[in-house]
């Protein structure tokens, strides 16, 4: 298992250089630092000086690629790629616009960030598993027709109605919670309390229906009839057999956003004011300030690899049979 | 002619769409293998309805992507100018929808603007009043009278709908098995006849922030809605189809070069990239302003720009799972026959491998649209969507969303944009289910017909 994850870690270096390459492209050949000066200064009225200055204050006034006018190792490493993509991979994300440290940041607002993804995602994946193993239970009743027509309608409603009804009803109709904003500690419960609630109710809809399918495909199998045989009550198959053989492709699905959770969520942070990683990112996405987009970006990919190395972790887990190698 | 057909981008690719639609309608209808599926579709009475609801909106996303500018009346030495303004069939069918704007915020059936103003009166004293709306129940006296001409002109709009709406169901009675269309068909057509007289006369559903009639807004945003659910798997089907099959039928290095793009591509959150490449185009956008005449094509080119990275950043899932099947097909004993025949890769390929895969693909083009029109949305208010001077839900929602404080509350843009996009992604979910369950082979059916 050791050498398979060092084979795996090792597999993620060329992707994140593909990803690394991709985001350099993206910001700097498609268009040239000077595009994105007079993006950020405005087209009209922007002396050559001022570009200049500001590329420099930024470090943006290198060559891209080889800086053919220092010398030795330095003709490499004195370039935009490397100081500003490169440098990426030892988590050295460089500053903002504004001039903070992104990587302080990064490490300041991932709190607030998992004060609300890590609830949604727990509570989540428990609401939405019973609320699937009910319907499995009383399959084809008018339960269960009730039950899927309730997550077709759910998931066909925009998530953007989930925030803007949950805010309207419960904080501006009943003045149960604030609408917006973060406190550190204690204080914090009643500002995550509702953007947690409008996050599991907005992903029930398709969640539900989609461990429902896998439950189904579970119980049509042959050892559930051999369960069934043997006098096991209803439940019982549908506990002690059907969830745990219905965990891998479960897994295969949730284990992989589990370090994402990280990064928050962009809609519910911004509307919900938490000063996460999320409402960076938008804040970012609406200033310009493209090194920030460029840290997220590279850091989802690499929280997105690990994801993935956690899910075949987690399958030797829940399935003896499964063997890293 | 005092018009100059105008083909945007999006116009083009939709019109590509389309051809494509009928190319593949008059194929399928000579092959009963193939039309054995939509045979079982048609059977459901649910894919029918929803069909019948996507059908409508279709129809109003179609007729406003026939655009043309309207000749001015003044000429520039002989030769015709144009106005700047892009309009669309759609457009001149609603004119009075498009024409009548008030001055701001009304609410639905209102006869007086929203805000209070001064207004000097008869007597020329200067007062706070609600203004009169310039369209919106202009042609009642006072107030107390509307409350029975709105049930009069909605009865009449009713009473004609529903003649028209029996009329058609009458002629389309022996293609359609199923009651629940006839009631859709009657209750659709009530509801729109009831709604267009009401909206010669009332904002039915209030007016925005510009004075703008959200009825009118909304039935624009279906086109961008539509567009970006469609052109979007349309665009990167092609790549997602070379590529998956490659990979899937050569193995070795092709396979491990396509895989390794698309796991770059996929490891990236997709909003994250979204969001960094609509931000370069941005940019490029807004430094090449030359390319564009009109204000409308540049919107348009966004539009389309978004479709692209939408697509470049879901194409990704699709090429896995035809890659997938490939690896399957290539094993079945057809495949190695045409093989040992001498059959060349490229013939196997798109005689064997592809017919084969087809299913695949028109389930993820059905399931992706709802998801795509529900994205478009999230986009826009992201700051990453459609152009800001383009009318889509996103843009609806977004300027809305800041008046969630007022009081009394502006809730009718909001409740509108919600409510069109409910039932079109509704009818789209719906729809995808039926195509789903008769194309999957996954699922063992008793019944061959």
């Amino acid at each position: 298992m050791i050498a398979y994850l060092i084979r795996r870690i090792l597999y993620a270096i060329p992707i994140l250089i593909g990803v690394n390459l991709l985001t350099f492209a993206l910001f700097f050949v498609v268009n040239t630092p000077d595009d994105m000066v007079r993006m950020q200064l405005g087209v009209k009225r922007v002396t050559p000086e001022a570009i200049e200055k500001w590329k420099q204050q930024r470090g943006y006034d290198k060559p891209l690629l080889i800086n053919s006018a220092a010398t030795g190792t330095n003709t490499l490493t004195d370039t935009i790629f490397w100081q500003k993509s490169a440098s990426m991979f030892v988590f050295d994300f460089g500053y903002s616009d504004d001039g903070r440290s992104i990587g302080r940041e990064i490490s300041t607002r991932m709190g607030p960030s998992l004060a609300i993804a890590l609830p949604t995602f727990l509570v989540g994946l428990f609401v939405y598993v019973s609320f699937a193993l009910l319907m499995t239970l009383f399959r084809a009743t008018a339960l269960d027709i009730v039950g899927v027509a309730l997550c077709v309608v759910l998931m066909s409603i925009s998530g953007l109605f989930y925030i803007i009804g949950g805010q309207f009803l419960i904080s501006k109709l009943w003045h149960l919670v604030p609408i917006s904003g973060y406190a550190g500690g204690a204080d914090s419960l009643k500002f995550v309390v509702l953007p947690i609630v409008v996050g599991i109710i907005g992903g029930i809809g398709s969640s539900s229906r989609w461990y429902r399918t896998i439950f189904l495909e579970e119980i049509g199998k042959d050892y559930v009839r051999t369960a069934r045989a043997k006098g096991l009550s209803e439940l019982r198959v549908l506990f002690t057999h059907v969830l745990k053989n219905a965990m891998i492709p479960i897994l295969t699905g949730v284990v992989v956003v589990i370090p994402l959770l990280f990064m928050g969520s962009l809609l519910t942070e911004s509307f919900f004011g938490i000063p996460g990683l999320g409402s960076y990112t938008i804040d970012a996405i609406n200033a310009q300030d493209f090194s920030v987009v460029r840290a997220m970006v590279f850091l989802g990919s690499v929280l997105y690899i690990v994801g993935l190395i956690l899910t075949d972790v987690s399958y030797t887990v829940v399935d003896p049979r499964v063997r890293l190698q | 002619m005092n018009f100059i057909p105008v083909i945007l981008w999006s116009d083009a690719l939709v019109f590509l769409l389309i051809a494509a639609c009928i190319v593949a309608t008059v194929y399928v209808r000579k092959r009963e293998h193939l039309l054995l599926p939509w045979r079982r579709v048609a059977q459901s009475s649910m894919a029918m309805v929803s069909l019948l609801v996507l059908s409508l909106f279709l129809l109003v996303g179609l007729l406003d992507t026939l655009h043309f500018r309207v000749a001015l009346p003044q000429t520039n030495n002989g030769e015709k100018v144009y106005s700047p303004e892009v309009l669309s069939v759609f457009d001149k069918v609603v004119e009075p929808l498009r024409t009548h704007t008030e001055k701001t915020y009304s609410s639905p059936f209102a006869l007086t603007l929203y805000a209070k103003e001064s207004i000097t009166d008869a007597q020329g004293n200067i007062v706070r009043e609600y203004p009169r709306l310039r369209f919106g129940g202009a042609h009642l006296a006072d107030e107390v009278a509307r409350d029975v001409d709105v049930m009069k002109r909605a009865a009449t709009g009713a009473l004609m709908g529903a003649l028209v709406g029996g009329l058609v169901a009458w002629v389309v009675r022996r293609r359609f098995a199923q009651t629940a269309v006839f009631v859709t068909i009657l209750v659709a057509s009530i509801i729109i006849g009831a709604v267009a007289n009401l909206a010669t006369a009332y904002h039915v559903l209030g007016t925005d922030k510009v004075g703008q009639d959200v009825l009118y807004l909304s039935l624009k945003s279906i086109r961008t809605g539509l567009i970006i659910g469609t052109v979007t798997t349309l665009v990167t089907l092609p790549l997602a189809l070379f590529l998956g099959v490659a990979a899937g039928y050569f193995r070795g290095w092709v396979d491990d070069v396509i895989q390794y793009v698309y796991t770059v591509l996929s490891s990236i959150p997709s909003v994250l990239l979204i969001a960094a490449a609509v931000l370069m185009m941005q940019v490029t956008i807004d430094t090449h302003p030359e390319w564009f005449t009109t204000s409308a094509s540049r919107a348009d080119l966004r539009l389309v720009f978004l479709c692209l990275i939408l697509g470049m950043t879901s194409w990704t899932g699709l090429c896995r799972l035809l890659r997938g099947e490939t690896l399957k097909l290539r094993e079945m004993e057809y495949i190695q026959a045409a093989q040992s025949f001498g059959v060349s890769s490229m013939r196997i390929l798109t005689r064997h491998i592809m017919p084969n895969v087809m299913h695949i693909i028109l389930i993820a083009l059905v399931m992706d649209f709802s998801g795509l029109v529900l994205a478009e949305a999230v986009l826009s208010y992201v700051g990453v969507g459609v152009d800001p001077s383009m009318i889509s839900f996103g843009t609806m929602i977004n300027g809305a969303r800041l008046e969630m404080g007022r009081e009394p509350m502006v809730w009718w843009a909001l409740a509108s944009a919600f409510s069109f996009m409910l039932v079109l992604v509704l009818a789209a979910n719906l729809f995808a289910d039926a195509v789903r369950d008769a194309f999957d082979p996954r699922l063992n059916r008793t019944e061959t017909k």
